[in-house]
C-alpha cells in the first residue's frame, strides 16, 4: 500500500520502542498513584497538603515543558548546586530514563485520582469487617480493599493509558528513537514526510484498537464476581 | 532571575500567542464541533459513519502526529496545493498550527456533545415532540441547550487540555510560551529557571480559563441557582 522504501523495520523498532516506554512509564504512574492516594487518606495534613499540591500542580503543566524541564534542567540544577559547593561535575541524563520517569510523574498524578474514586467506591462495610476480623490497617488494604478497588480502577486507568501512550510520541523531542522520531528520520531521509507520518498515525491507531480490546476483556474479567441485573 | 526579568515581556508575548491560538481552535472547533455531534448521532448511517471515523482517528493518534502530518506533510502535496493556491497557507506554522488544533479539539469535542446530546432525558424531547416541535427547531429549542448543559464539565476539561497540548506548537517553530521559554533556555543555559517559569505561566492561564468556563457554568445552570435561592 505504501512504498516505504526501506523504513519499514526502522518503523516497527520504534513501535516497539514506544510500547516500552509506555509501558514503563504506566507501571511507575500505577506505582506513584498508589501511593499518592495512600498519602491522600493519610492523617497527616501535610502529607495530604503535598499530594493535592502534586495532583493539582502537576495536571495545571503541560507535558512538553515538564519533558524539557526534567531532561534541561534538572542536569543543570544539579551541576549548579554543587558548583556552589565547590564541586565541579558534568552531568547528562538519558533520554529513556528521563522520558520515562516525567511521563511516569505526571500521570501518576492522574492515576492518583483514579485510585481515590476507586477507593471511595469500596464499600466502608467490607473494611470495618476487616478491622472486626483483625487485620490491621496495611493488611486490611493489601487483602481487601487493594483487590476491590482495582475493579473500580481499570475503566479510569484504561483512559490513563490511552493518553500516556499517545503522550509518548512527546518523548522524541529529546531525541529518543521512539516511533515519532523514527518516522521523522525516515521522512527526512526519502522526502516523504506525508507517508511516514501517516504511517506511524495508523500504527498509533493500532496501538489503541488493540488497547481497546484488551481493556474491555480486563473490565469483564474483573467483574465476573458481580451479579448482572 | 536576572534572565526571567530580562526577557519577561517576551514570555508575555508568548502567552498571549498561546491564548490567542487556544481561543481561536476552541471557537472554530466549537463551530464544528455541534453540527458534527448532531450527524454523530444519526440514524443513517451513511452520515454517522464518517463522522465516527473522523473523530476515531483523530482520538487514536497523537497530536504531534497530526500537526507534523499536516505541517510536513503537506510538502508532499506541493505542486497540488499550489496550483489550487494553498500552498501560502500551509507554509504558515501558525496556520498549520490553528488547523491541526482545531480538527483535535473538533474530534473530542464532538464525542463529549454526542454523549450530551444522548444524555438529554426522553421526557422531554417527548414533550417537545407534543407542542408540535420536530427537526431543526426541536433541536435548537430544546436538544442542544440541554446538551451543552450536561457536557460542560468534560468540554471543559477538554479546554484545559487544548491549552496545554498547544505548547506542541513550538516545536513547529510558533513562538507560544514553550517556544519562547525554548529559546531563551538554549541561548542563555537557564534551563530550570526559564522552564519552570514557563510552567508557573501555564498554571496561571490554566485556572484562568478554568475560572471563565466556571463562569460560563453557572450561567448556564442559572435556573438551578434560582430554585435554591428560591
Amino acid at each position: 500500500m505504501f512504498d516505504l522504501e526501506g523504513y519499514g523495520p526502522l518503523l516497527l523498532q520504534g513501535a516497539k520502542l514506544t510500547i516500552y516506554v509506555g509501558v514503563c512509564s504506566m507501571v511507575i504512574a500505577i506505582g506513584i498513584g498508589l501511593i499518592g492516594v495512600l498519602g491522600q487518606l493519610s492523617k497527616s495534613p501535610v502529607v495530604r497538603f503535598l499530594v493535592n499540591t502534586y495532583t493539582t500542580v502537576v495536571r495545571g503543566i503541560p507535558e512538553l515543558v515538564l519533558i524539557l524541564l526534567v531532561y534541561y534542567g534538572v542536569p543543570t540544577l544539579i551541576q549548579d548546586v554543587s558548583a556552589m559547593l565547590g564541586h565541579q561535575v558534568y552531568v547528562s541524563l538519558d533520554p529513556f530514563i528521563s522520558g520515562t520517569a516525567t511521563i511516569g510523574f505526571i500521570y501518576g498524578a492522574f492515576s492518583t485520582e483514579v485510585f481515590r474514586g476507586a477507593y471511595l467506591a469500596v464499600p466502608k462495610g467490607q473494611i470495618e469487617a476487616a478491622r472486626a476480623c483483625g487485620m490491621s490497617g496495611a493488611l486490611t488494604f493489601r487483602r481487601i480493599t487493594l483487590p476491590q478497588m482495582m475493579r473500580y480502577a481499570l475503566p479510569g486507568l484504561g483512559n490513563v493509558w490511552m493518553v500516556l501512550i499517545k503522550a509518548t510520541a512527546l518523548i522524541s523531542v529529546i531525541q529518543l528513537p521512539e516511533l515519532m522520531r523514527s518516522a521523522d528520520i525516515a521522512s527526512r531521509n526519502t522526502r516523504k514526510p506525508f507517508t511516514f507520518f501517516f504511517v506511524a498515525s495508523l500504527i498509533y491507531l493500532a496501538i489503541t484498537i488493540i488497547s481497546n480490546i484488551v481493556q474491555q476483556w480486563a473490565e469483564k474479567r474483573a467483574s465476573r464476581g458481580v451479579r448482572s441485573a | 532571575m536576572e534572565i526571567i526579568i530580562q526577557s519577561l515581556p517576551r514570555l508575555l508575548s508568548g502567552s498571549l500567542v498561546t491564548i490567542q491560538i487556544t481561543a481561536l481552535s476552541v471557537f472554530i472547533g466549537f463551530c464544528m464541533a455541534i453540527p458534527l455531534a448532531i450527524l454523530r448521532v444519526s440514524a443513517n448511517k451513511m452520515l454517522s459513519l464518517p463522522v465516527y471515523a473522523f473523530t476515531f482517528y483523530f482520538r487514536g493518534t497523537p497530536l504531534l502526529v497530526q500537526i507534523f502530518l499536516i505541517y510536513y506533510g503537506s510538502g508532499q502535496f506541493q505542486v497540488f496545493l499550489h496550483s489550487v493556491g494553498l500552498w501560502s497557507l500551509f507554509q504558515s506554522a501558525w496556520f498549520c498550527a490553528i488547523l491541526s488544533l482545531t480538527l483535535n479539539t473538533a474530534a473530542y469535542s464532538t464525542e463529549i456533545f454526542r454523549g450530551g446530546i444522548q444524555g438529554v432525558p426522553a421526557g422531554e424531547i417527548e414533550a417537545a415532540r407534543a407542542c408540535g416541535m420536530s427537526g431543526m427547531r426541536l433541536y435548537k429549542r430544546i436538544v442542544i441547550p440541554r446538551a451543552i448543559r450536561i457536557a460542560w464539565p468534560a468540554y471543559t476539561n477538554e479546554v484545559i487540555f487544548l491549552l496545554q497540548a498547544s505548547s506542541l506548537v513550538s516545536i513547529i517553530t510558533v513562538m507560544d510560551i514553550t517556544g519562547v521559554a525554548r529559546e531563551i533556555a538554549a541561548r542563555s543555559f537557564a534551563f530550570y529557571e526559564v522552564y519552570v517559569f514557563a510552567a508557573l505561566l501555564y498554571i496561571i492561564v490554566v485556572y484562568g480559563v478554568l475560572w471563565v468556563f466556571k463562569r460560563i457554568e453557572s450561567h448556564l445552570n442559572a435556573y438551578l441557582r434560582m430554585e435554591i435561592t428560591g
